[in-house]
């Protein structure tokens, strides 16, 4: 199976570079884009049988180093 | 005085501060990432660079490196530990200090001299300046932004935890901080750089301070 874990700041955490690129898009000429916040996507292939046990690994791993939770939140989705 | 410099891949300061250290009077030992066992150390240094090309996050992959069991162990048991720009990410990943340091506000990767303030000399990091002082170091980064949640700023603050500030805050750190002590008062993480303020012929003589003042506390 598939894991698809994806790592965004936290709210009120700045974001410089979502700001950046927002500028970008008006620069661009793509009017009425709002707030501009960028991620992470990290996907994981994994060879796990059990699909409860492989989502409680998954979130150790973000826990432990995907993720940073001072400053930043996750969500993990599965694709078998 | 024996310190301990440890060396990551993609740590590039590693040679400068154990250059810089044994100037200032210190016996170095060079210390590898991998290594799970550490002689007798007054003193540990995790210096600047870019571990692991700061994949991921600065310093989150350096921060799971095997000596780091080891460092944790150590500055729980009181021996100094002092992570200097990299270093500082590393130990903030690692959970030794609060907070993170993130892309700098101006998205630009910073390096030159900046002007500082000490903010406590209450550590025997900073017991060779004044509280108060102004004093300049090198900054060489791109991810020198420190951020903490509201209540580890109020410790930080309360409990004279903020060993330097910037004064005109180029990244836009919080409370424009530039160094922040552990709650033991025995880990600095700071981002300017004390090693390449140790000679006057590169860079001045205000990083040597600390570092000379290490080496007398420590012997």
């Amino acid at each position: 199976m598939k894991a698809r874990v994806h790592v965004r700041l936290k709210d009120g955490v700045l974001d410089p570079q979502g700001a950046a690129i927002g500028r970008a898009l008006a620069q661009l000429g793509f009017e009425g884009v709002g707030t501009v916040r960028q991620g992470k996507l990290i996907e994981l292939e994994l060879d796990r049988p059990d699909r409860a046990a492989a989502e409680a690994e998954v979130r150790a791993m973000c826990e432990q180093l995907l993720a940073n939770p001072v400053i930043e939140t996750y969500s993990v989705a599965f694709e078998t | 005085m024996q310190a301990g410099v440890i060396t990551f891949p993609g740590s590039n300061c590693d040679r400068d501060v154990a250059v810089a250290l044994a100037a200032a009077g210190a016996k170095v030992r060079r210390l590898w990432h991998a290594a799970t066992e550490l002689p007798k150390l007054d003193l540990i240094v995790l210096p600047g660079g870019f571990t692991y090309g700061d994949y991921l996050r600065c310093g989150a992959i350096a921060a799971h490196a095997p000596i780091m069991a080891e460092v944790t162990r150590r500055a729980a048991a009181g021996v100094p530990v002092l992570g200097i720009c990299n270093g500082f990410q590393i130990l903030t990943e690692a959970g030794l200090l609060p907070g993170a340091v993130l892309r700098n506000l101006g998205l630009k990767f910073i390096c030159r001299s900046v002007p500082l303030s000490v903010g406590t000399g209450a550590s025997v990091f900073t017991a060779g300046y004044a509280a108060g002082q102004s004093i300049e170091l090198p900054v060489a980064h791109h991810d020198g932004c420190y951020v903490c949640a509201p209540d580890d700023l109020a410790r930080l603050a309360d409990e004279d935890r903020i060993a330097f500030r910037y004064l005109d805050n180029p990244n836009g750190s919080m409370a424009q901080i530039a160094g922040i002590l552990g709650a033991g008062r025995n880990v600095l993480g700071m981002m300017p750089h004390p090693e390449r303020a140790a000679d006057p012929l590169t860079g001045g003589t205000d990083g040597r301070t600390m570092l000379c003042a290490l080496v007398e506390a420590l012997g």
